[in-house]
This record gives structure tokens, sequence and C-alpha cells, in this order.
């Protein structure tokens, strides 16, 4: 038995390492996702007073700090069962919009589509964003950094920072929209409009139609059965600011919804001893180990898992975009894992509709963006959908609104088990006897994770660590090498 | 003819390597100068790609992220045999950052509230992370977790700091730029970042201040106008460096410090202790104690980045 | 051999050090334990060099400046009450006594004074244990160390505190 490490993980964020164990004769007998990061921020927040709280909590995520920021500013105001202004709701909203796009270019464009436009097995040194660009040509790839450039620019000019807002208080927002960045937004709003629609076009063009690339889409090795989760509006339609969590089955029947105080009745998570991150699954189903197919407790919350889920989408074009791609693979729930970068970007698309239709609304300039909660504190949970899934935040605090304890349950902690079934699967089809493990076939491997855009740093804000009493080394048949304690 | 660089992650958040992606098309002219030869976010090189390198073969490395487990540490180390010039790169690195305030606490602690006490776990037989274990027959490692939070430089010599959470990206190319010119300071500097504080930067009036009360931001709404401090909201302005076009002040909340404290002071947090008191209005003890009294979590407050690196660094047991 | 507090005393020249002085001249016996800096004023005194000289080994620090309304600069001590009154809620989040840290008001002419407050605080911190904040931060930091180095040199080796 061979053990092959690919550490780090590449064109993600956060830290990884997939463990790859090979049989004598060449075949793969397993692998798993390992992930050795971990911050804590679900203890050491405890005694802070709970306002600092939303701006605390986007430094879990540098990529995606505005969900954090987002989930934290919904659960802060339940913690004082506040309602905040209308306005208040639709800025947070519009912020959100801006950052969505932000992060599922900076995903799709900087992390996965190199391995579209030059191939996964291209030399390593130019399987980037800067071989993307060199591919591309300076005018597309040009376009392509000033509009995730144009998102950034949005979230400044609505919330003061796009990376790690600090903008959200419980109440509202610190900051209500001036006339003049309500403007100016209106301006850059088109260009983000046509951004999305020339993503779905290059997606099209360079990878739908392109052969290679459609049967790995279509293909076997990265299809997983599981069920759907994603957060659907009152009329059954994705929203990534709020609403009621939805899963669905393996065969898109709607298994259950909740709200947000409800989400302990029906998700719970187990530990496995080789990882830092923990795997979610379907509470009544309990835990029954990496399986897939129906009945599975395993679900998965992202772009795919979302459109899975829902409906429909709420603007026009994003409608019309879903319609056609889940048409394209053969309806819903679509389980070709590879379709999460089309659902993505068909996400960019309504999140650039949604951001024309908030800057356009009569009252988003609203100056009363904000109000004094005025009840004692308590509890609250705040959820939202991150880029890369559903993403809970839950908070208590005494009296004085001082946090006594913290629970979070991140976007793609979700799919930690899934992740790890889709890199196992994609091994074992793609590193076979007789064959040369190289870096593009490893590449390969990678491309089954680099699907999800997963952030692990969100996925392990949480600080184990507690080494063993006694820990038994055996070699690869089983036999016990050695024993040690401490 | 062509620099070599590098850019790693120890405990981050990846904010750090999206502000030096957001000097946009700007990366084309750092791209132009500097050839990447590790950056986990962006590109595909591996831990053995740097190990294969010659030592001092980098030009340069930005290293963001705390040092939080022993893999941290192993590449901190790894990446400063390999560079010439390693600089820590954002608040975590140079400070220790916002996640630095684990060290009130211990990995014990913080084991069993996550592994055994989240109200959502599910975890009967005490399961816990391991840095040895076995699965399937199979033998998986895992780094070790510390108990502390540690700098940059309390591990490695650091060369350079680039200071923020995350650093104005236009700070990171001043930075970058200043290193292809050869036109860096003296070791052990601050650059990227202005030389006095916050308060200078910040646009709101200034006046007088004498602090009868102190209030917390979500009691008051400030006036979008005057020194937050001189209405009673902590702000760690006076303490801070600047450099970062006071954007949480422009975003309608108070300074948190994140750009870290100023050339020959020593310790941003114990500092704030010092500016703060100065400017309370009473002189009676127990008035002192009322006005003070005010004051939420004063030590996080005011080492809310800059924990690891204190005079003190941890809570003691 | 019983424990010796070490403390150190910052004492502002116009009032608490003259008062310091005074002791001397007086041939006052008082505890050996104190080692004084002279400030010129009690305003001078930043939290800081309070913290940085527990940290480097000081069990104690007394904190001297003129009475109220006597500061020989109008304002600096009320400046040092303040900053103290803060500096001692703050002592016991980092597990410091908050009694090591102690502040009065010694005139030029209360030798005495200072004596009998120096042999009192010395006492206080001898019933208190040394304070050790490196070897205490040490022994927290022991185990922070890399696997495979540990294992190779047979022992965890503590970082430099």
């Amino acid at each position: 038995m061979k053990r092959v490490e690919i550490d780090p993980i590449t064109r993600l964020e956060g830290h990884g390492k997939i463990s790859i164990f090979i049989n004598d004769d060449g075949s793969v007998e397993n692998a798993y996702l390992q992930i050795p990061e971990l911050r804590g921020f679900e203890k050491f927040v405890e005694g802070l007073p709970v306002e600092e709280i939303p701006r605390i909590m986007p430094r879990i995520c540098g990529v995606c700090p505005a969900a954090h920021h987002m989930a934290a500013a919904k659960a802060v105001d339940n913690v004082f069962a506040v309602d905040i202004p209308p306005v208040a709701k639709k800025l947070r909203e519009l912020y959100y919009m801006a950052h969505y796009i932000h992060s599922h270019s900076a995903h799709f464009y900087a992390l996965a589509a190199p391995d579209f436009v030059l191939g996964p097995d291209a030399p390593k040194a130019q399987r980037n964003v800067l071989g993307l660009i060199a591919k591309v040509g300076l005018e597309l790839g040009g376009e392509v950094v000033r509009q995730r450039a144009v998102a950034q620019e949005i979230q400044i000019l609505v919330g003061g920072r796009a990376t790690h807002p600090v903008w959200c208080i419980p109440g509202g927002v610190a900051r209500a929209l001036s006339e003049e960045n309500a403007a100016k937004v209106r301006e850059l709003a088109a260009g983000q409009l046509a951004f999305a629609e020339l993503s779905l076009k290059l997606f099209n063009d360079l990878v739908l139609a392109n052969k290679t690339y459609l049967d790995l889409i279509m293909g076997g090795i990265f299809e997983q059965v599981t069920n759907y989760m994603g957060l659907v509006d009152e009329n059954g339609q994705v929203n990534f600011y709020h609403g009621r969590v939805r899963v669905v089955d393996t065969e898109g029947k709607e298994l259950f919804t909740y709200s947000e105080p409800e989400y302990r009745d029906y998700i719970a998570e187990h530990v496995e001893p080789w990882s830092y991150l923990k795997f979610p699954f379907i509470k009544e189903r309990g835990w029954k180990g990496f399986v897939e197919g129906a009945g599975t407790p395993l679900y998965q919350a992202n772009p795919l898992p979302r459109l899975n889920a829902a409906d429909g989408m709420a603007t026009p074009k994003a409608q019309a975009e879903y319609e056609k791609m889940f048409d394209t693979v053969g309806g819903k729930p679509c389980h070709k894992l590879m379709v999460n970068h089309w659902a993505r970007l068909v996400e960019i698309l309504y999140a650039a509709e949604r951001l024309i239709e908030l800057i356009n609304d009569d009252e988003i300039t609203d100056p009363n963006a904000r109000i004094i909660p005025s009840t004692t504190p308590r509890e609250g949970v705040g959820i939202v959908e991150a880029p890369r899934g559903t993403l809970t935040h839950h908070y208590w605090t005494d009296e004085n609104g001082i946090v006594t304890k913290a629970n979070l349950i991140v976007g793609t902690t979700n799919n930690n088990a899934s992740i790890n079934m889709a890199v196992k699967k994609a091994a074992q089809n793609l590193i076979k006897p007789g064959g040369e493990v190289s870096d593009g076939l490893l590449n390969m491997v990678e491309m089954a994770f680099r699907l999800y855009d997963p952030c692990f740093s969100c996925a392990t804000h949480s600080l184990p660590g507690q080494m063993p009493l006694t820990v038994e080394i055996r070699d690869h048949e089983g036999s016990l090498l050695n024993v040690v304690s401490r | 003819m062509k620099l070599k660089g590098g850019i790693y992650w120890g405990a981050g958040c990846g904010g750090c390597d999206v502000a030096v992606l957001d000097v946009h098309e700007k990366i084309l002219d750092v791209a132009g100068k500097m050839d990447l030869y590790f950056w986990p976010i962006a590109m595909d090189f591996k831990y053995d790609d740097v190990r294969a390198l010659e030592d001092g073969e980098l030009d340069i490395v930005l290293y963001n992220g705390a040092v939080r487990n022993s893999e941290n540490e192993e590449i901190a180390k790894l990446l400063r045999r390999k560079s010439k010039t390693l600089v820590a790169l954002g608040a975590c690195a140079h400070l220790g950052g916002l996640i630095g305030m684990a060290n009130y606490h211990t990995r014990e602690t913080i084991l069993r509230r996550v592994y055994g006490e989240t109200e959502s776990t599910q975890n009967p037989d005490g399961v816990l992370p391991l840095e040895r274990s076995t699965v399937d027959g199979n033998e998986l490692e895992l780094p070790r977790f510390y108990n502390t939070v540690r700098t940059l430089d309390q591990v490695v010599d650091v060369d350079y700091y680039i200071p923020g959470c995350p650093p104005v990206p236009q700070q990171i190319l001043n930075a970058l730029t200043a290193v292809f010119e050869g036109a860096l300071p003296p070791k052990g500097s601050v650059i990227g970042a202005g030389t006095r504080t916050l308060c200078d930067e910040c646009p709101r009036k200034k006046e007088e201040k004498a602090i009868s009360e102190f209030k917390r931001p979500l009691e008051m709404i400030p006036d979008p106008e005057k020194c937050l401090l001189e209405q009673g909201l902590i702000c760690l302005g006076p303490v801070t460096r600047e450099g970062c076009g006071a954007r949480c002040i422009n975003s309608g909340v108070p300074c948190r410090g994140c750009y870290g404290p100023l050339e020959g002071v020593y310790d941003q947090g114990v500092r704030m202790i010092s500016a703060l008191a100065s400017v309370i209005e009473p002189k009676e003890e127990d008035e002192i104690d009322a006005v003070l009294g005010g004051i939420v979590d004063p030590l996080r407050t005011f080492h809310r980045f800059s924990t690891p690196a204190s005079i003190l660094r941890r809570k003691r047991s | 051999m019983s424990f010796e507090p070490k403390i150190v005393g910052f004492l502002c020249n116009w009032c608490s050090y003259t008062g310091a002085d005074l002791a001397g001249t007086a041939r006052i016996k008082y505890a050996p334990n104190i080692r004084s800096v002279r400030v010129m004023c009690s305003g001078r005194i930043e939290p800081t060099f309070i913290v940085k000289a527990l940290y480097e080994g000081a069990d104690g620090v007394l904190i001297a400046g003129c009475h109220p309304g006597d500061c020989h600069y109008q304002e600096g001590n009320y400046k040092a009450l303040r900053r103290y009154r803060l500096l001692k809620r703050i002592l016991p989040e980092y597990g410091v006594e908050p009694e090591r840290v102690r502040l009065e008001w010694v005139a030029a002419s209360e030798g005495e004074r200072f004596a009998r407050i120096v042999d009192e605080f010395t006492e206080q911190i001898r019933a208190l244990g040394p304070l050790h904040i490196k070897e205490s931060l040490a022994e927290a930091m022991k185990d922070d160390v890399i696997p495979h180095e540990a294992h190779n040199e047979g022992s965890g080796e503590a970082h430099e505190a």
C-alpha cells in the first residue's frame, strides 16, 4: 500500500490535503480529504459584546466575509428580537448581491476556469489565473478583472468596505446610502449584468461546446446522489439573504423546511478523527457513514443544490438560464457535480438582476437605516446562503448582551462528507493500475473538490486539538508497529 | 531579470490573498516583474515544489495568517529558508490578528466546546481529531494544534510587516513596488502604511476630549460629523497607524486597531489604556471608576487584533 | 530561602521621589525590595512601563505621585490615577492579581510614610508569591512544537517566550 498526498490542495480557499491509498496492484483503495486547520471562533467570541460579532465573524473568511457578516447581523438582530427598517434589509441584500458577483466570479475565473481553459493537465506553472489571462487575451481577461473590481467597488459604495465589512449592527446598518453613491452604483450595475451574461456565454463556448469537458461533466466520475439544501423565499425561489431552509431528497421531493431557530431539529454534525472539519447530516436519519443514494443522511449545499431545492429563480433572465440548464442536463434534481460551475454562473446572473432591482428601489436612499434595539437580548439564529452553501450563525447572550455561547454551521461544512466521497470516486476512477500517477491526473482528482468552491477557513472556524493519550501505529496489513503514549 | 516570489497563508482567512488580487489589473504589472512559485489560493505548486527550491532562491515571500498549528510553523520555517526577504502580510502575521483572542482560552476548553458541547454536534463516543489516526486500516496524519496563537516573528525572523486586516490593496502594491525598485527601508520596518495615527486620516471633526460616559455602539446613533471618541464610543484611532483610509469610520463604526501600533510603541492595547484613560473627565476615584465601568470588555477591545503580540501574550492559567 | 519580592517603583520627581530620598537621608529602615525609577511626573507613567516591569520579572509595581491638587504640572497625577484604575481592572484578565500594582500619593515630606508603604507592600507581595510570568507562559506553550521535531530531538522545546 502506498500513500500519495496532494499537499496542499490548491485553487480554493483554505487548507486541505488529499491522502490517497493505492494498493500494490495500482488501484485506489481509499482517499480522504483532510482539513488540518482550525481557529476557534465559536469559543473565543464568548465574553465579547454582541454588537461586535458582525464585525468579527467576517474574519472567518476573506473570500466570503459578507456571508458571515450577514448571517451574524441577522442572528444578532434576532438576539434582540428587533425588526430592522425595510431600507436596512434592502441595503444588506443589495450589498450581498454585489458580494455574490465578486465571490462567484473570483471562483469561476481564478480558481476553476484554468482547468477548462488551459486543460486539467496543462503544466502546473500555467494552470492559474495568469495563465488564463494569457490564453484568453488581455481584452477579455481585462474585462473579467474589471468587473470583479466593480463588484468590490459597489460593496464599498454601499457598505464602506468589501473585504471584512463592519457596517451591519443590531438594529440595521451604520450608514445609509447617499444619493451620490446610489447614482454611482446605478451606473455600474448594467456592466455587472453584461458580465454575468458574458460569463454564461463563455461557459457555453469554452466548456459545454468542448466534447471532452461535456463528457467529464455529464459522465459518472463526477456524479453523486444526495439530498439538496437551499434557502427559498415564499414563492419557493432561490434567495441568498433570507427565507426558509428547504431540503429536497434524491428525487427532488421536499423532505422538510425550517426557519432559523429550528435548525437543530433537522441537522446534526458528526466527528471523525482524521479531519478537523465536522460532517453535518440529516438528524432524523442518523449518521450512516459515507454513503450516497436514496435514503442517505447526507446532503449538499452549493449553487446546484440550491437550484435543485428551489422551484425557480426570482428574476427573469436567471429563470430562463435555470430552465435551459436543467433541460440540457436532463431535468431536476441534477446529480452531476460539475454542473455546479454552471449553476454558479446562473446565480451571478440572478445576483446582477437583483442588484439592479434593489438599486432602483424608491426607498434605497432612505436615511433611516437603523433603530436602537430596546428589548433584553437573549438568543438568536441567523441563516443566509453563503456562496458555498447554507450558513447558520447562532448566539446566546446574557441580559447585558455579552455573548455566552456561539454555534456555527458553515457553508462548506455542509458538503464535507460529499466532497470526501467525490474525491474518493474521482481517485478510484482516474488512477488505474498500470497508469502513471501524474500531476495532471492528481489535478483532476482535485477538480472533484474544486467544483464545490470550498472555503475551508469558513468551515473550520472551530478549534479542536486535544492530543491523544495513546496512539497505535499500524502498517498497511494492520499489524501493530508501535504504541505511543503521553 | 524577473524576481521570484511566493505568497502563503498560515492560520488566515484568505482576505490578504484577496487583497493582493484586489490590485486588479495591476496584478499584470506585478506579474511582469515577478514570477510566483507558490500561492495555494491561485496556483498549483505544492509543498514538495517549495522543498525542491534552493535555499534563498525566492527573492520575496509574503506570509499572511498567524501561526496556530505545527503546519503553519513548519511552512513558516521552510519559507524562511527558501527566501531572501520574508514579509509578514496582514494583521494576523504581524500581530496575531483577531484569532489571537483564542489566547484567552486553552486547547482543552476549545476542544470541549467544539467537539463535545456545541448544540448541533452528535458525538457520543467523544471522538476528537488526532495527530495520528488509523481509519479503514489507513494511517492518517494531522498537524498538532497549538495551545497559543503566535505572530510570524515569534517563530521566524521577519524582514518587513505590511499591516491591516486586510491591508489596503494599494498599500500592498506600494510595498511590492519598493521591492522591485530596491527601495526598501531598514529591516524590521512596517511598510505600506503611514507614520501618523488614524486620527490624522479620519475626516471627522475633532474638538476636545473629556469623556463623561462611554456608550456601546448599539446604544446610540452617533453624529456623522463628530469624532466618535468624543461622543463616548471607544475608538482605537489614537493608537492605530494610519493607512487604511479610515474605512471603518467611513462605514459608520469606530476603529478597532487592525493596522497596529505606531513606530516605537511596545504594546498597542496597553497604549490604549493610557490614551483612553487620559481623556476621561473625572478626577475623583469613584467617579473615575464609574466612567471606566462603562467600558465593556476592555482587554479584548484594546487588543482586538494584537493579543499574541502584546506584552502578556495570552491568558495565564 | 524564602521568597524575596522584586518590586519596581515609579516615583515622581517633585513629591514622591523626594519623599523616598528623605527616608534615605533620615536613615529610616525599610524593605530593600524596591527598585526605584525616577520620572518627572506620575503622569509620565504609562501602563506599558508597569506591564513590562511585571513581564520582565517584577512581582509588584508601586506608582507614587503628588497628592491631588499638588501636582507640579497641575493635572499629571489625575492622568496617572485614571490610567491606574483602568489597568487594575484589566490585570486579572491576564491572570495577574490587581493587588500587585499599587498607587500611592506621597508628599516630599512624607519619608516615614513612604517607608511604611514599601514595607507593607513588600509583605503583601510576599504573601501573594512570585509572579513568574515568563515561566508560566513558557509552560503554557511547551507542547507547541512541530511533532517530528519533537520526536527527533526527544523532547518538546519551548519557544522563546
